[in-house]
């Protein structure tokens, strides 16, 4: 049976760096993260899978369609939609707004609806912004719908990427590192939202996170990259644990370290 | 309360200085005053609307009546409102900077200037031309279709260029089309070249009125319906679009906007309004060349967008009235006042200013004064006069939950 998202052998150079290098990764359906030490290739690899970069060997299906050569729009428009690492809104649009950009791809008007303002425009107008609310609600916005984007305090801006993402009607999701700069308190509350998701609307879920605490309780499964490779997979326990994982977050002591640490002292 | 019988009385008293004085300036702007108070005033939308139709429909023309020269003001200020909510939707909305707008403008003239005069003769042989004055209508959706795919041409060779790059682009794309005008009278005749095309046949006037009146009243049909699509399409998810690749394309582009579709569509609707206005324009003007649409044009029209507000409607309405009044009667009647202090001998601290030097003649400032008023603007009010204001949307039942 085909996974509903699965990547074989993706590989992304930039000139001489490899940034992503054959890396395999599936995902059926709970949630998957991805981690790894700065610049290890994670957000590189959303980049490849929502269509902003061109992978130079491999291939990315969904629901067995390759991706690859689509647009990021037309990515979108199959069901996967993103967040980004450094909060990415329409800054000047109100909240609720930023949510309607998000149904973009599941609005069914043309240009002629539009200007001719006929019945079907305005209901389907009105069913939106409906909708829209309702997804606010969701992500805890509610007393922020007219709000400019611009004003909101960070952790709201996150919540609204997540409500903007979801606003596409996406059946796999791709955040990347979305309990950036939130509390341990708020991260939890975040996490138990995206497990309500899942649970909800069948949701799959690609994360991205630092946050490890997050990765090891909300995870079905954790993938490790180190500079563009993939060196761990599995359950969070058996990654914890995993040897290669602990020497590519803590490095290892080795001659060379020593003598670093002599010197400085 | 208060505000709904002031702006009746403001419009009352305006109507009362028009049929008093016709001819003064100051009651021409005492008239625009009361438009800008009806617009601005908390009153109920039905009289607004009652207000505007009012001032708009009978006084206007009255006014025109016994001084052409505010007709044609109104006439042109009507012209530049339509251009100004056209470069809106590129500039403003879609946050495409565009300096070669006045392009679009010159296709729809000239769509209309070859085929409305005895010019095309030149290029088709016969004598089938100039066509009659009803196809003047018709022309006006000619002019719309040659705009929007003018449009079309330029945006997609700019899709993946952003702000200065594609401002310096759209320049030369305006200077192409005005260069080309200039030359395509050889091999093949097309737009008689620098010498221009003349006469234009002028569409019918009904009802024995004046011409300048039946122009006057199909520039206002014209801008009111550029104002309801430019609404309608900023309330639509067309617009939410136009502004989302404006905060943000790449963002916008993973939301699921398609960039390239939504993108030429911002060129084709602003070029489109320009297009029609072209062929307006060709047609008030009998006469149309090259030198009508120079890249001062389209700094001009950006000017308005800018001064006004970018991305607001009632900002690019604005914008485009204060510019050109200022150009055409403020600042003009200016010179002229100074010129006749200058003529009259009168003295400044004992100074006579008939001594003036010529390189100091009044009427060499109007360009700097609009300058300084520019600069002023920039400074003190960089959003613009009307900036724009986010609706803010009702949701009842929001609030019980």
């Amino acid at each position: 049976m085909t996974a509903l998202f699965e990547a074989r052998g993706v590989t992304k150079r930039f000139g001489g760096l490899t940034a992503v290098a054959s890396v395999d990764f599936a995902l059926d359906a709970g949630i998957a993260s991805i981690i790894g030490p700065n610049g290890a290739g994670k957000t590189t690899l959303f980049n490849v899978f929502t269509g902003l970069y061109g992978a130079d060997e491999g291939s990315v299906t969904f629901r067995g369609r390759p991706l690859l050569g689509l647009r990021p729009d037309q990515i979108t428009a199959l069901g996967i939609c993103r967040t980004f690492q450094n909060i990415r809104l329409f800054a000047n649009m109100t909240a609720i707004e930023n949510v309607l950009v998000g149904m973009h791809a599941r609005v069914p008007l043309g240009l002629w609806d539009v200007l001719s303002h006929r019945g079907r425009f305005r209901e389907t107008e009105a069913g939106l912004a409906v909708r829209a609310a309702a997804l606010l609600q969701r992500v805890g916005l509610h007393a922020s719908v007219n709000d400019v984007a611009r004003n909101l305090p960070y952790g709201d801006q996150r919540r609204l990427e997540l409500g903007r993402a979801l606003a596409s009607e996406p059946s796999l999701l791709l955040l990347d590192e979305p309990t950036a700069g939130m509390t341990q308190g708020e991260a939890g509350a975040l996490m138990q939202l995206l497990r309500g998701l899942v649970a909800d609307l069948g949701l799959a879920i690609i994360l991205i996170e630092h946050n490890m605490r997050v990765v090891m309780e909300v995870s079905d499964r954790v993938t490790v990259l180190d500079h563009g490779e993939k060196i761990a997979e599995g359950r969070p326990r058996e990654v914890q644990s995993n040897a290669r994982v602990i020497q590519a977050y803590l490095g290892t002591r080795g001659p060379a370290r020593r003598r670093e640490d002599r010197a400085q002292r | 309360m208060i505000q709904g019988v002031l702006a009746v009385g403001l419009v009352g008293l305006s109507a009362w200085a028009v049929a008093t004085f016709p001819r003064s300036v100051l009651v021409f702007l005492l008239f625009q005053g009361s438009l800008l108070f009806v617009y601005l005033a908390r009153i109920p939308a039905w009289l607004r609307a009652a207000l505007l139709a009012v001032a708009l429909l009978v006084l206007m023309p009255v006014i025109g009546y016994y001084n052409g020269y505010y007709l044609e003001v109104a006439t042109q200020v009507g012209i530049f409102v339509a251009l100004a909510l056209g470069l809106n939707i590129v500039v403003g909305l879609a946050g495409l900077l565009d300096l070669g707008y006045v392009a679009f403008f010159a296709v729809g003239a000239y769509s209309w200037a070859i085929f409305g005069s005895p010019h095309a003769n030149l290029i088709f042989g016969g004598s089938a031309f100039p066509l009659g004055s009803w196809w003047f209508f018709a022309f006006l959706f000619v002019g719309l279709f040659v705009a929007a795919g003018t449009g079309v041409l330029l945006g997609l060779p700019v899709l993946r260029l952003r702000g200065d790059y594609l401002a310096i682009v759209t320049l030369g794309f305006g200077e192409v089309i005005r260069v080309l005008a200039n030359n395509l009278d050889k091999p093949i005749n097309i737009t008689n070249g620098p010498k221009g095309i003349t006469p234009i046949t002028r569409p019918p006037v009904p009802f024995g009125l004046a011409y300048s009146e039946a122009s006057y009243f199909i520039v206002l049909l014209i801008v009111i319906a550029v104002i309801l699509v430019n609404r309608r399409l900023e309330d639509s998810h067309i617009g939410r679009a136009w502004e989302a690749i404006r905060e943000d394309e790449l963002a916008a582009q993973a939301m699921g906007v398609p960039l390239v579709r939504a993108k030429l569509l911002a060129f084709a609707c602003g070029a489109s309004f320009a297009g029609v206005m072209g062929v307006v324009f060709s047609a008030k003007q009998v006469f149309i060349n090259p030198e009508s649409f120079t890249f001062l044009e389209s700094i001009g029209v950006l000017a308005m967008v800018i001064l006004g507000g970018m991305g607001s409607i009632p900002g690019a309405v604005l914008g485009a009235t204060v510019v050109t009044v200022l150009n055409l009667q403020v600042l003009k009647g200016f010179s002229l006042w100074l010129n006749e202090l200058k003529n009259a001998g009168v003295a400044v601290f004992g100074y006579s200013l008939a001594n003036l030097p010529t390189q100091l003649e009044p009427a060499k400032y109007e360009r700097m004064i609009f300058g300084i008023i520019l600069i002023l603007m920039m400074i003190f009010r960089p959003q613009g006069i009307f900036p724009v204001r986010r609706r803010a949307r009702e949701l009842a039942h929001l609030e019980k939950a």
